[in-house]
């Protein structure tokens, strides 16, 4: 049932997303971007998912059901977060971390 | 599945209940009306916290993805006293003008959360446990920029919601890990083939890290602060104490149903972890002169000492756990209370305006003396008994270098919890804050955390309950 792709890359490639996600949230400056790269993050945990459901555990869905329910819950959470940057928009006129430091250590 | 099986879900099914019937409510009222929400929400959860008292029955639905236990229904029981002294405490400020509009989207929201943090404590597989957690955090999120108007509010909210949803992706990976290692996301069928493999040890710190960022241990603690400064005061005291008793409870489960092959592995990290927690926590309480930051900190330090209870493994480490968090939920709300009261009513929440509370409100100072020194651990009060049992735990597993490493923290934190006793009694203030009552409602929430401060200790009926159903590795 396997094609000729190994499940190894599939492994690579979400984990180098992972990583990438993880970098771009502790780099990047804007509240957007780093949203996204928690998309990133939680896109590389679905490959995962999917991947060892297909290669390793084919009798069983339960991969597969957990990717469903990740994106579905993915989506929610960018709603309420977009929905709070808006907010915070609104108070800083900026969306930039570095403006949004009232509060420090 | 028949009607009776529905009672083992109770719990959740009367919160999501509760939080449709405030919704459809709030739709039915006017603009002047919008404060009945108030008695409509306390008398549903009244009813709900009853339910939640009667004899439950134990059993598993939806093929083992939820699961329901005496242990698991009393650490609901818990948690639920705790929302109630909350939403009595809040009273005053929920009745403020600027809140009046959305004053039923914080009982929604707060349901919501206690909703999904039920459904996570009840899980009996990883799937419905991702769901409770982003259940919880999601609204809560919403809860702590819920002052949209106040710029502080706004920052707390996008922080909260952007590190808890990279920590929900950490611990993600980790279950991709344990799922790819084990075949399975059902907490028994992962038991039983958990090994130590390098990448079971890998998918368990990363399942670990997404965790330790909920409880808000050491080296992800960052996000605490700032949140529990933004937030409105009776939010924080809600992630302060709700949201870190539920994730304490789960993990402890989770610790113990199904990593325990991995116990060598996870008592060497919670080892490290509770001292780095302990003495972080600590040193930065000691600098802070915001309350709201100051309690904060404390409460990164009460996790750690938490942990210790984690680490032993036994009946009794569970035990001092769940009995910890109790008494922690009257002492935490104690504080939060006293704070909350001068807040609504003052908008001081430094700790130099404390200075002569004794003189002008002496009530208000004695109970927050009493929470101070039940969160330092000195003996009449129940905290002594909390740290008492938490370390002779830790120390019948054999970790007395822990022991005596928490004890000198417990010796830092004197310090600091009595420096707010100090400036309340001693410190001279040429203007103090004024004397004031307080209403009805936060009074009744007052006096029950002080009620719980001083009873919980003395009547052991509650720790030998808590034993009972406790239970240790398998």
């Amino acid at each position: 049932m396997t094609g000729t792709i190994p499940l190894q890359y599939f492994l690579i490639i979400s984990t180098l997303m992972f990583f990438s996600g993880i970098f771009g949230f502790l780099t990047r400056k804007n509240l957007i971007t780093m949203l996204m790269s928690i998309e990133l993050i939680l896109n590389s945990v679905n490959i995962n998912f999917v991947a060892f459901n297909r290669y390793l555990y084919p009798d069983n869905l339960h991969g597969h059901f957990f990717t469903l329910i990740v994106i579905a819950v993915a989506a929610a959470e960018a709603a309420v977060a977009i929905a709070i940057i808006i907010n915070i928009y609104r108070n800083f006129r900026s969306i930039e971390v570095d403006k949004v430091d009232e509060m420090k250590f | 599945m028949t009607i009776n099986d529905f009672l083992l879900m109770r719990h959740e099914i009367m919160l999501v209940l509760i939080a449709l019937i405030l919704l459809i409510v709030d739709l039915n009222l006017k603009p002047t009306q919008k404060p009945w929400i108030i008695p409509v929400a306390m008398v549903l959860f009244i009813i709900h916290i009853i339910v939640g008292f009667l004899p439950a029955p134990e059993g598993t639905l939806f093929g083992g993805m939820f699961r329901s236990t005496p242990l698991i229904n009393m650490m609901k029981n818990v948690l639920n006293i705790g929302v109630f002294i909350i939403m009595l405490q809040s009273y005053t400020w929920i009745m403020k003008p600027e809140n009046r509009e959305k004053m039923s989207e914080y009982f929604v929201l707060m349901f919501s959360t206690l909703a999904g943090m039920y459904f996570m404590i009840s899980s009996g597989d990883f799937l419905m446990f991702y769901l409770g957690l982003e259940t919880a955090t999601i609204p809560m999120a919403a809860l702590a920029a819920y002052t949209h108007h106040q710029t502080k509010s706004a920052e707390a909210g996008v922080k909260l919601i952007l590190s808890s949803a990279l920590s929900s992706g950490i611990l993600l990976f980790g279950l991709s890990l344990i799922y790819g290692s084990t075949g399975s996301i059902y907490f028994t069928d992962v038991a039983a083939s958990f090994g130590a493999a390098p990448m079971q040890v890998l998918a368990f710190l990363f399942f670990f890290s997404g965790m330790a960022f909920k409880i808000s241990l050491v080296p992800f603690h960052l996000w605490t602060a700032d949140v529990y400064e933004g937030s409105p005061v009776n939010v924080t005291s809600y992630f302060s104490v709700i949201s870190k008793g539920a994730a304490s409870f789960i993990l402890i489960l989770i610790l113990y149903k199904v990593f325990f092959q991995l116990i060598e592995v996870w008592q060497n990290v919670l080892y490290i972890i509770s001292v780095l927690t302990m003495v972080v926590g600590n040193l930065f309480a000691l600098r802070q002169k915001n309350m709201k930051r100051f309690l904060a900190f404390s409460s990164i330090a009460q996790a750690g000492f938490i942990l210790l209870g984690m680490m032993a493994g036994s009946q009794m480490g569970m035990t001092s756990v769940i009995y910890f968090v109790l008494v922690y939920i009257f002492s935490n709300l104690g504080a939060f209370g006293v704070v909350s009261a001068i807040e609504a009513v003052t908008g001081k929440v430094e700790m130099s305006d404390y200075n002569g509370l004794y003189r002008t409100n002496p009530r208000l100072s004695l109970l927050m003396m009493l929470a101070m020194f039940s969160l330092a651990g000195i003996p009449p009060v129940a905290g002594f008994f909390g740290k008492f049992f938490l370390f002779t735990s830790a120390a019948s597993a054999g970790y007395y270098w822990l022991v005596f490493i928490a004890v000198l923290n417990a010796t830092v934190s004197l310090y600091y919890y009595l420096m707010v006793v100090k400036a309340m009694f001693i410190n001279k203030s040429d203007e103090p804050i004024a004397f004031f009552r307080s209403d009805n409602m936060t009074r009744a929430g007052l006096l029950l955390s002080a009620v719980g401060i001083v009873v919980i200790g003395f009547w052991s009926q509650v720790y030998e309950m808590i034993n009972n159903l406790s239970v240790g590795l398998f």
